[in-house]
Protein backbone atom coordinates (compact mmCIF):
# COMPACT_ATOMS: atom_id res chain seq x y z
CA UNK A 1 0.00 0.00 0.00
CA UNK A 2 3.08 2.23 0.27
CA UNK A 3 3.08 4.48 3.45
CA UNK A 4 6.11 6.33 3.59
CA UNK A 5 6.60 8.28 7.15
CA UNK A 6 8.86 11.52 7.22
CA UNK A 7 10.15 10.86 10.54
CA UNK A 8 12.77 12.33 13.53
CA UNK A 9 12.70 9.57 16.36
CA UNK A 10 12.86 11.97 19.18
CA UNK A 11 10.01 13.96 18.30
CA UNK A 12 7.03 13.19 20.15
CA UNK A 13 4.61 13.94 17.23
CA UNK A 14 6.27 11.41 14.99
CA UNK A 15 6.21 8.67 17.97
CA UNK A 16 2.50 9.00 17.89
CA UNK A 17 2.35 7.81 14.34
CA UNK A 18 4.93 5.46 14.86
CA UNK A 19 2.68 3.60 17.98
CA UNK A 20 -0.34 3.83 16.14
CA UNK A 21 1.55 1.93 12.87
CA UNK A 22 2.83 -0.38 15.33
CA UNK A 23 -0.32 -1.01 17.04
CA UNK A 24 -2.01 -1.90 13.65
CA UNK A 25 0.93 -3.93 12.52
CA UNK A 26 1.36 -2.04 9.07
CA UNK A 27 4.59 -1.48 7.55
CA UNK A 28 5.98 1.33 6.40
CA UNK A 29 8.93 3.45 4.98
CA UNK A 30 10.61 5.71 6.98
CA UNK A 31 12.69 8.61 5.96
CA UNK A 32 14.78 9.81 8.99
CA UNK A 33 14.92 13.93 8.71
CA UNK A 34 18.14 15.73 10.31
CA UNK A 35 15.40 17.57 12.48
CA UNK A 36 18.08 18.95 14.81
CA UNK A 37 20.85 19.95 14.34
CA UNK A 38 20.75 20.02 10.61
CA UNK A 39 17.35 22.40 10.89
CA UNK A 40 16.41 19.85 7.29
CA UNK A 41 12.62 20.00 8.09
CA UNK A 42 13.52 24.07 7.24
CA UNK A 43 15.04 23.74 4.29
CA UNK A 44 13.58 24.69 0.18
CA UNK A 45 13.82 20.83 -0.05
CA UNK A 46 11.34 19.46 2.59
CA UNK A 47 8.99 22.59 2.51
CA UNK A 48 8.39 21.36 -0.76
CA UNK A 49 7.04 18.60 0.91
CA UNK A 50 4.97 19.94 3.77
CA UNK A 51 5.08 24.09 3.69
CA UNK A 52 4.87 24.96 7.33
CA UNK A 53 8.29 22.90 7.91
CA UNK A 54 7.22 20.07 11.00
CA UNK A 55 7.50 17.25 11.15
CA UNK A 56 5.85 14.66 10.62
CA UNK A 57 4.34 13.56 7.02
CA UNK A 58 2.92 10.82 5.80
CA UNK A 59 2.06 9.85 2.62
CA UNK A 60 0.19 7.21 1.55
CA UNK A 61 0.47 6.56 -1.96
CA UNK A 62 -0.70 9.32 -3.72
CA UNK A 63 -1.69 11.20 0.14
CA UNK A 64 0.45 13.50 1.56
CA UNK A 65 -0.44 14.40 5.05
CA UNK A 66 0.88 16.69 7.30
CA UNK A 67 0.15 17.10 11.16
CA UNK A 68 -0.01 13.97 13.66
CA UNK A 69 -2.95 14.26 14.85
CA UNK A 70 -4.50 14.39 11.08
CA UNK A 71 -2.42 11.22 10.23
CA UNK A 72 -3.87 9.01 13.50
CA UNK A 73 -7.53 9.84 12.34
CA UNK A 74 -6.71 8.96 8.61
CA UNK A 75 -4.59 5.81 9.29
CA UNK A 76 -7.37 4.71 12.27
CA UNK A 77 -10.18 5.43 9.82
CA UNK A 78 -8.26 3.34 6.81
CA UNK A 79 -6.45 0.84 8.18
CA UNK A 80 -8.78 -0.70 11.28
CA UNK A 81 -11.18 -2.46 10.14
CA UNK A 82 -12.28 -3.05 13.94
CA UNK A 83 -12.74 0.60 14.34
CA UNK A 84 -11.67 0.49 18.03
CA UNK A 85 -8.87 2.83 17.12
CA UNK A 86 -11.79 5.49 16.45
CA UNK A 87 -15.15 4.83 17.29
CA UNK A 88 -17.46 5.92 14.93
CA UNK A 89 -20.35 6.01 17.62
CA UNK A 90 -21.66 9.66 18.20
CA UNK A 91 -21.06 8.68 21.86
CA UNK A 92 -17.43 7.94 21.65
CA UNK A 93 -16.70 9.52 18.26
CA UNK A 94 -17.00 13.56 19.37
CA UNK A 95 -15.11 12.97 22.79
CA UNK A 96 -11.96 11.05 21.05
CA UNK A 97 -11.82 14.18 18.48
CA UNK A 98 -11.77 16.80 21.55
CA UNK A 99 -8.45 15.21 23.13
CA UNK A 100 -6.87 14.35 19.48
CA UNK A 101 -7.59 18.37 19.53
CA UNK A 102 -6.14 19.02 23.25
CA UNK A 103 -2.77 16.62 22.18
CA UNK A 104 -2.04 19.09 19.59
CA UNK A 105 -3.27 22.45 21.02
CA UNK A 106 -2.84 22.71 24.80
CA UNK A 107 -0.29 19.84 25.32
CA UNK A 108 1.97 20.92 23.26
CA UNK A 109 3.67 23.45 25.92
CA UNK A 110 4.95 20.17 27.32
CA UNK A 111 6.84 19.70 24.04
CA UNK A 112 8.05 23.15 24.21
CA UNK A 113 9.71 22.66 27.67
CA UNK A 114 11.50 19.51 26.29
CA UNK A 115 12.60 21.24 23.33
CA UNK A 116 13.83 23.84 25.50
CA UNK A 117 15.61 21.51 28.06
CA UNK A 118 17.27 18.82 25.78
CA UNK A 119 17.87 20.26 22.61
CA UNK A 120 18.41 23.49 23.88
CA UNK A 121 15.67 25.89 21.98
CA UNK A 122 15.75 29.54 23.42
CA UNK A 123 11.88 29.94 24.46
CA UNK A 124 10.25 31.08 27.56
CA UNK A 125 10.46 27.64 29.60
CA UNK A 126 8.90 28.90 32.97
CA UNK A 127 5.30 29.86 30.90
CA UNK A 128 5.68 26.26 28.67
CA UNK A 129 5.92 24.43 32.06
CA UNK A 130 3.11 26.54 33.42
CA UNK A 131 0.90 26.02 30.79
CA UNK A 132 1.80 22.09 30.34
CA UNK A 133 0.54 21.91 34.17
CA UNK A 134 -2.38 23.38 33.20
CA UNK A 135 -3.26 20.91 30.67
CA UNK A 136 -2.19 17.83 32.74
CA UNK A 137 -4.43 18.95 35.21
CA UNK A 138 -7.37 18.66 32.83
CA UNK A 139 -6.35 15.78 31.74
CA UNK A 140 -5.48 13.80 35.30
CA UNK A 141 -8.99 15.20 36.57
CA UNK A 142 -10.47 13.82 33.38
CA UNK A 143 -8.49 9.98 34.12
CA UNK A 144 -9.48 10.41 37.54
CA UNK A 145 -13.65 10.96 36.58
CA UNK A 146 -12.75 7.45 34.19
CA UNK A 147 -11.33 5.44 37.03
CA UNK A 148 -14.33 6.17 39.30
CA UNK A 149 -17.00 5.23 36.39
CA UNK A 150 -14.58 2.27 36.03
CA UNK A 151 -12.86 3.43 33.21
CA UNK A 152 -8.82 3.19 32.34
CA UNK A 153 -8.94 5.14 29.21
CA UNK A 154 -9.25 8.87 27.67
CA UNK A 155 -12.74 7.43 25.48
CA UNK A 156 -14.43 3.95 26.61
CA UNK A 157 -12.70 0.52 26.94
CA UNK A 158 -10.41 0.40 24.54
CA UNK A 159 -7.43 2.53 23.86
CA UNK A 160 -8.35 5.06 21.12
CA UNK A 161 -6.02 7.44 18.87
CA UNK A 162 -6.99 9.79 22.12
CA UNK A 163 -4.88 7.88 24.48
CA UNK A 164 -2.25 7.36 21.62
CA UNK A 165 -1.98 11.28 20.85
CA UNK A 166 -1.91 12.20 24.57
CA UNK A 167 0.77 9.73 25.01
CA UNK A 168 4.08 11.44 24.07
CA UNK A 169 4.26 14.42 25.37
CA UNK A 170 3.24 13.38 28.79
CA UNK A 171 5.03 9.73 29.31
CA UNK A 172 8.22 12.68 27.97
CA UNK A 173 7.29 16.13 30.47
CA UNK A 174 10.21 15.35 32.64
CA UNK A 175 12.33 15.69 29.58
CA UNK A 176 11.29 19.57 29.77
CA UNK A 177 11.59 19.56 34.04
CA UNK A 178 8.02 19.06 34.32
CA UNK A 179 7.24 16.46 37.37
CA UNK A 180 4.41 14.28 37.66
CA UNK A 181 3.79 14.01 40.94
CA UNK A 182 0.63 15.75 41.34
CA UNK A 183 -0.62 13.52 38.41
CA UNK A 184 -2.06 10.02 40.11
CA UNK A 185 -4.02 9.13 37.36
CA UNK A 186 -1.57 10.32 34.10
CA UNK A 187 0.64 7.91 35.90
CA UNK A 188 -1.87 5.23 36.19
CA UNK A 189 -3.12 5.70 32.53
CA UNK A 190 0.91 6.08 31.47
CA UNK A 191 1.51 2.59 32.59
CA UNK A 192 -1.45 0.74 31.64
CA UNK A 193 -0.34 2.29 27.86
CA UNK A 194 2.77 0.98 28.33
CA UNK A 195 1.41 -2.26 28.56
CA UNK A 196 -0.51 -2.39 25.34
CA UNK A 197 0.38 -5.28 23.26
CA UNK A 198 2.85 -4.10 20.60
CA UNK A 199 3.84 -1.24 22.26
CA UNK A 200 6.98 -0.10 21.93
CA UNK A 201 9.14 2.51 23.88
CA UNK A 202 10.57 5.59 22.53
CA UNK A 203 14.20 7.02 23.98
CA UNK A 204 13.25 8.85 26.88
CA UNK A 205 10.73 6.66 28.26
CA UNK A 206 11.42 3.46 29.86
CA UNK A 207 10.60 0.10 28.58
CA UNK A 208 9.31 -1.44 31.74
CA UNK A 209 6.20 -0.74 33.30
CA UNK B 1 24.40 31.56 39.16
CA UNK B 2 27.85 33.00 40.07
CA UNK B 3 31.13 32.40 38.20
CA UNK B 4 33.65 29.82 39.58
CA UNK B 5 36.32 30.49 41.26
CA UNK B 6 38.01 26.55 40.25
CA UNK B 7 41.26 27.47 38.66
CA UNK B 8 41.52 24.18 37.22
CA UNK B 9 37.83 24.64 35.56
CA UNK B 10 38.53 27.46 34.56
CA UNK B 11 41.82 26.47 32.72
CA UNK B 12 39.66 24.44 30.35
CA UNK B 13 38.78 24.79 26.61
CA UNK B 14 35.28 24.54 26.88
CA UNK B 15 32.69 24.26 23.90
CA UNK B 16 30.18 27.01 23.69
CA UNK B 17 28.22 26.25 20.21
CA UNK B 18 28.69 23.95 17.38
CA UNK B 19 30.34 25.23 14.25
CA UNK B 20 27.39 27.12 12.27
CA UNK B 21 25.05 27.07 15.01
CA UNK B 22 25.50 30.88 14.96
CA UNK B 23 24.53 32.19 11.43
CA UNK B 24 25.90 34.98 9.72
CA UNK B 25 24.39 38.12 11.45
CA UNK B 26 23.10 36.58 14.31
CA UNK B 27 24.41 35.62 18.08
CA UNK B 28 23.85 33.17 20.77
CA UNK B 29 23.85 34.21 24.28
CA UNK B 30 24.83 31.06 26.78
CA UNK B 31 26.77 30.09 30.36
CA UNK B 32 30.32 28.63 30.73
CA UNK B 33 31.13 27.98 33.90
CA UNK B 34 28.38 30.43 35.46
CA UNK B 35 29.79 33.18 33.22
CA UNK B 36 27.06 34.43 30.98
CA UNK B 37 29.01 35.41 27.21
CA UNK B 38 27.61 35.99 24.06
CA UNK B 39 28.85 34.82 20.40
CA UNK B 40 28.69 37.19 17.89
CA UNK B 41 28.71 35.85 14.13
CA UNK B 42 30.39 38.99 11.85
CA UNK B 43 28.28 38.99 8.12
CA UNK B 44 31.59 36.95 6.74
CA UNK B 45 31.34 34.56 8.96
CA UNK B 46 34.27 35.43 11.54
CA UNK B 47 32.80 34.09 15.34
CA UNK B 48 33.91 36.57 18.34
CA UNK B 49 33.10 35.98 21.83
CA UNK B 50 32.55 38.06 25.12
CA UNK B 51 31.77 38.01 28.55
CA UNK B 52 28.54 39.75 29.58
CA UNK B 53 27.91 41.73 32.33
CA UNK B 54 24.88 41.42 34.56
CA UNK B 55 23.66 44.84 32.64
CA UNK B 56 23.94 42.85 29.71
CA UNK B 57 26.75 44.71 28.24
CA UNK B 58 29.71 43.21 26.41
CA UNK B 59 32.98 43.13 28.47
CA UNK B 60 36.17 41.08 27.74
CA UNK B 61 36.73 39.29 24.95
CA UNK B 62 37.56 35.51 25.32
CA UNK B 63 39.26 33.31 22.64
CA UNK B 64 38.11 31.31 20.39
CA UNK B 65 39.28 27.52 18.73
CA UNK B 66 37.09 26.00 16.01
CA UNK B 67 37.76 22.28 15.80
CA UNK B 68 36.23 18.73 15.18
CA UNK B 69 32.99 21.07 14.28
CA UNK B 70 32.84 22.65 17.50
CA UNK B 71 33.43 25.76 19.16
CA UNK B 72 35.64 25.94 22.15
CA UNK B 73 36.27 29.06 24.54
CA UNK B 74 38.19 29.19 27.84
CA UNK B 75 38.01 32.17 30.68
CA UNK B 76 41.40 30.81 31.87
CA UNK B 77 45.06 32.65 31.07
CA UNK B 78 46.70 29.12 30.58
CA UNK B 79 44.21 26.23 29.34
CA UNK B 80 44.92 22.81 29.09
CA UNK B 81 45.68 22.34 25.52
CA UNK B 82 43.02 20.84 23.22
CA UNK B 83 42.82 17.01 22.77
CA UNK B 84 44.79 15.83 19.36
CA UNK B 85 42.06 13.30 17.62
CA UNK B 86 44.07 12.35 14.53
CA UNK B 87 40.96 10.52 12.94
CA UNK B 88 39.45 14.03 12.58
CA UNK B 89 41.60 14.45 9.48
CA UNK B 90 41.19 10.74 7.28
CA UNK B 91 39.64 12.41 4.06
CA UNK B 92 37.00 9.02 4.42
CA UNK B 93 35.24 9.31 7.23
CA UNK B 94 32.23 11.11 7.67
CA UNK B 95 32.39 13.75 9.97
CA UNK B 96 29.11 14.27 12.32
CA UNK B 97 28.09 16.54 14.54
CA UNK B 98 25.08 15.53 16.27
CA UNK B 99 24.12 18.72 18.09
CA UNK B 100 24.05 19.08 21.81
CA UNK B 101 21.72 18.00 24.43
CA UNK B 102 20.94 19.22 27.77
CA UNK B 103 21.74 17.48 30.72
CA UNK B 104 21.01 18.41 34.42
CA UNK B 105 23.53 16.86 36.30
CA UNK B 106 27.33 17.67 36.62
CA UNK B 107 29.76 17.20 33.76
CA UNK B 108 31.65 13.81 35.56
CA UNK B 109 28.25 11.77 35.65
CA UNK B 110 27.50 12.33 31.74
CA UNK B 111 31.54 11.00 31.13
CA UNK B 112 31.13 8.31 33.82
CA UNK B 113 27.65 7.01 32.11
CA UNK B 114 30.07 6.96 28.62
CA UNK B 115 32.48 4.77 30.11
CA UNK B 116 30.08 2.58 31.65
CA UNK B 117 29.94 -0.98 29.73
CA UNK B 118 27.50 -2.56 32.43
CA UNK B 119 23.97 0.07 31.54
CA UNK B 120 24.53 -0.69 27.69
CA UNK B 121 22.31 -3.96 27.57
CA UNK B 122 19.94 -2.64 30.00
CA UNK B 123 19.31 1.33 28.84
CA UNK B 124 20.10 0.47 25.32
CA UNK B 125 19.01 -3.08 25.11
CA UNK B 126 18.74 -4.62 21.58
CA UNK B 127 21.08 -2.23 20.48
CA UNK B 128 24.29 -1.56 22.15
CA UNK B 129 23.70 -4.30 24.49
CA UNK B 130 21.50 -7.36 25.07
CA UNK B 131 19.68 -8.98 28.04
CA UNK B 132 21.11 -12.49 27.00
CA UNK B 133 24.79 -11.20 27.32
CA UNK B 134 25.50 -8.98 29.94
CA UNK B 135 28.43 -9.48 30.94
CA UNK B 136 31.46 -6.64 31.58
CA UNK B 137 34.72 -8.47 30.07
CA UNK B 138 37.74 -7.50 32.06
CA UNK B 139 39.60 -4.57 31.17
CA UNK B 140 42.33 -2.20 31.90
CA UNK B 141 42.79 1.76 32.65
CA UNK B 142 46.14 3.55 32.88
CA UNK B 143 46.74 6.95 33.44
CA UNK B 144 49.23 8.25 30.36
CA UNK B 145 51.25 10.49 32.38
CA UNK B 146 52.32 12.26 29.20
CA UNK B 147 48.94 13.20 27.77
CA UNK B 148 47.67 13.27 31.10
CA UNK B 149 44.78 11.26 30.00
CA UNK B 150 42.92 8.48 31.26
CA UNK B 151 42.74 5.68 29.09
CA UNK B 152 40.33 2.31 29.21
CA UNK B 153 41.87 -0.22 26.97
CA UNK B 154 40.89 -4.14 25.96
CA UNK B 155 37.29 -3.47 26.42
CA UNK B 156 34.57 -5.93 24.51
CA UNK B 157 31.08 -6.23 24.64
CA UNK B 158 28.61 -8.13 23.32
CA UNK B 159 26.12 -5.86 20.78
CA UNK B 160 23.27 -6.67 18.76
CA UNK B 161 23.42 -3.39 16.35
CA UNK B 162 26.51 -1.59 17.83
CA UNK B 163 26.84 0.99 14.73
CA UNK B 164 24.25 2.37 12.42
CA UNK B 165 25.64 0.15 9.68
CA UNK B 166 26.15 -2.95 12.35
CA UNK B 167 21.94 -2.61 12.66
CA UNK B 168 21.19 -2.87 9.00
CA UNK B 169 23.35 -5.89 8.76
CA UNK B 170 22.22 -7.21 11.86
CA UNK B 171 22.92 -10.22 14.26
CA UNK B 172 25.20 -9.03 16.34
CA UNK B 173 29.13 -8.65 17.42
CA UNK B 174 31.74 -8.48 20.01
CA UNK B 175 32.51 -5.14 19.89
CA UNK B 176 36.16 -3.71 20.70
CA UNK B 177 36.26 -0.42 22.50
CA UNK B 178 38.85 1.97 23.95
CA UNK B 179 38.12 5.03 25.73
CA UNK B 180 39.98 8.33 26.37
CA UNK B 181 38.94 10.99 28.77
CA UNK B 182 40.57 13.96 27.43
CA UNK B 183 39.80 16.60 30.15
CA UNK B 184 37.41 17.35 32.89
CA UNK B 185 34.57 18.21 30.32
CA UNK B 186 35.61 15.87 27.44
CA UNK B 187 35.54 12.06 26.82
CA UNK B 188 35.89 10.19 23.45
CA UNK B 189 35.85 6.51 22.71
CA UNK B 190 37.11 4.26 19.68
CA UNK B 191 34.87 1.42 18.46
CA UNK B 192 35.94 -1.71 15.72
CA UNK B 193 34.20 -0.77 12.34
CA UNK B 194 31.68 -2.70 11.55
CA UNK B 195 33.58 -4.39 8.37
CA UNK B 196 36.69 -3.03 9.45
CA UNK B 197 38.54 -4.50 12.05
CA UNK B 198 41.81 -2.70 12.01
CA UNK B 199 40.03 1.01 11.97
CA UNK B 200 37.81 2.48 14.82
CA UNK B 201 34.87 4.34 14.84
CA UNK B 202 35.40 7.80 17.17
CA UNK B 203 32.83 9.37 19.19
CA UNK B 204 33.37 12.37 21.41
CA UNK B 205 31.70 14.08 23.82
CA UNK B 206 32.22 17.44 24.63
CA UNK B 207 30.67 18.91 27.95
CA UNK B 208 29.81 22.49 28.34
CA UNK B 209 28.62 22.86 31.90
CA UNK B 210 26.36 26.51 32.15
CA UNK B 211 26.69 25.25 36.36
CA UNK B 212 28.06 22.87 38.34
CA UNK B 213 24.96 20.61 37.26
CA UNK B 214 23.43 21.94 34.51
CA UNK B 215 25.15 20.76 30.68
CA UNK B 216 25.09 20.49 27.46
CA UNK B 217 26.50 17.44 25.94
CA UNK B 218 27.57 17.92 22.51
CA UNK B 219 28.14 14.89 20.58
CA UNK B 220 30.97 15.02 17.27
CA UNK B 221 32.06 11.93 15.59
CA UNK B 222 34.45 10.51 13.03
CA UNK B 223 32.61 7.75 11.45
CA UNK B 224 33.61 5.14 9.06
CA UNK B 225 30.35 4.28 7.06
CA UNK B 226 29.93 4.47 3.08
CA UNK B 227 26.40 3.65 3.47
CA UNK B 228 24.71 5.51 6.03
CA UNK B 229 23.26 9.09 5.53
CA UNK B 230 24.99 11.77 7.79
CA UNK B 231 20.93 11.76 9.45
CA UNK B 232 20.60 8.65 10.16
CA UNK B 233 24.34 8.73 11.65
CA UNK B 234 22.98 11.36 13.69
CA UNK B 235 19.32 9.62 14.52
CA UNK B 236 21.28 6.90 16.04
CA UNK B 237 23.14 8.61 18.10
CA UNK B 238 20.91 11.00 19.46
CA UNK B 239 18.88 7.87 20.45
CA UNK B 240 20.88 6.58 22.73
CA UNK B 241 21.87 10.36 24.23
CA UNK B 242 17.99 10.56 25.22
CA UNK B 243 18.07 7.20 26.49
CA UNK B 244 20.79 7.80 28.88
CA UNK B 245 19.50 11.36 29.77
CA UNK B 246 16.48 10.24 31.51
CA UNK B 247 18.68 7.84 33.64
CA UNK B 248 21.57 10.72 34.50
CA UNK B 249 19.32 13.23 35.30
CA UNK B 250 17.83 10.73 37.99
CA UNK B 251 21.09 9.93 39.23
CA UNK B 252 21.52 11.62 43.05
CA UNK B 253 23.54 13.21 44.38
CA UNK B 254 24.14 14.98 40.83
CA UNK B 255 27.23 16.75 42.37
CA UNK B 256 30.12 13.59 41.78
CA UNK B 257 31.20 12.28 45.44
CA UNK B 258 34.90 11.46 45.25
CA UNK B 259 35.38 10.00 48.62
CA UNK B 260 36.02 6.13 48.38
CA UNK B 261 33.53 5.49 50.45
CA UNK B 262 30.31 7.34 48.54
CA UNK B 263 29.07 4.91 46.34
CA UNK B 264 30.61 1.47 45.85
CA UNK B 265 31.64 0.56 42.69
CA UNK B 266 31.98 -3.30 41.21
CA UNK B 267 35.07 -4.72 38.82
CA UNK B 268 33.26 -3.07 36.07
CA UNK B 269 33.35 -0.03 37.26
CA UNK B 270 37.16 0.21 36.82
CA UNK B 271 37.40 2.94 34.77
CA UNK B 272 35.37 5.04 36.64
CA UNK B 273 37.45 4.24 39.90
CA UNK B 274 40.50 5.53 37.46
CA UNK B 275 38.78 8.59 36.47
CA UNK B 276 37.81 9.53 39.84
CA UNK B 277 41.34 9.44 41.21
CA UNK B 278 42.51 11.38 38.68
CA UNK B 279 40.31 13.98 39.33
CA UNK B 280 40.55 13.99 42.81
CA UNK B 281 45.03 14.58 41.60
CA UNK B 282 43.98 17.43 39.48
CA UNK B 283 42.27 19.22 42.55
CA UNK B 284 39.10 20.21 40.94
CA UNK B 285 36.11 21.28 42.81
CA UNK B 286 33.74 22.42 40.79
CA UNK B 287 31.11 20.15 40.42
CA UNK B 288 32.24 17.83 43.17
CA UNK B 289 30.27 16.94 46.04
CA UNK B 290 31.29 18.66 49.39
CA UNK B 291 31.22 18.42 53.27
CA UNK B 292 32.22 14.98 52.85
CA UNK B 293 33.30 14.73 56.23
CA UNK B 294 33.31 11.57 57.82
Amino acid sequence: MGLRLYDYTLSGSCYKVRLLMNFLGLEYERVPVDFYPGREHKTPAFLEINALGQLPVLEDGALRLRDSQAILCHLANTYDPSGKWLPRDSASFGPVMMWVMFAGGEMMAASAARLHDALGYQLDVERARANAHVAFRILDDHLTERLLQGGRWIVGEHPTIADIACFPYTALSGDGGIGQKDYPAIRNWLRAFRRLPRFKAAPGIPEFA
Amino acid sequence: MSVTVDQIALNQWIVCAWMGQVAPGARRDTVVLGQRIRLTCLVDGALACHELAADGSAGRQLPLIQRYEMVFTTLGAEPRPLPEIAEFTESDRKIVNCGSVGVNTSPYRIIENFLDMAHLCFVHTDVLGSLDNTEVYSYKTEHRTGLDEVWATDCAFFQPAASKAAAVSGGGQLTHYKYRVMSPFSVMLYKNVYDEPDRDDVICVFIQPLGETQCFAYMTMAIVDANSTVGELIDFQQTIFLQDRVILENQRPALLPLATSAEIPTRADLSSIAFRRWLKATGIRFGILRAEAA
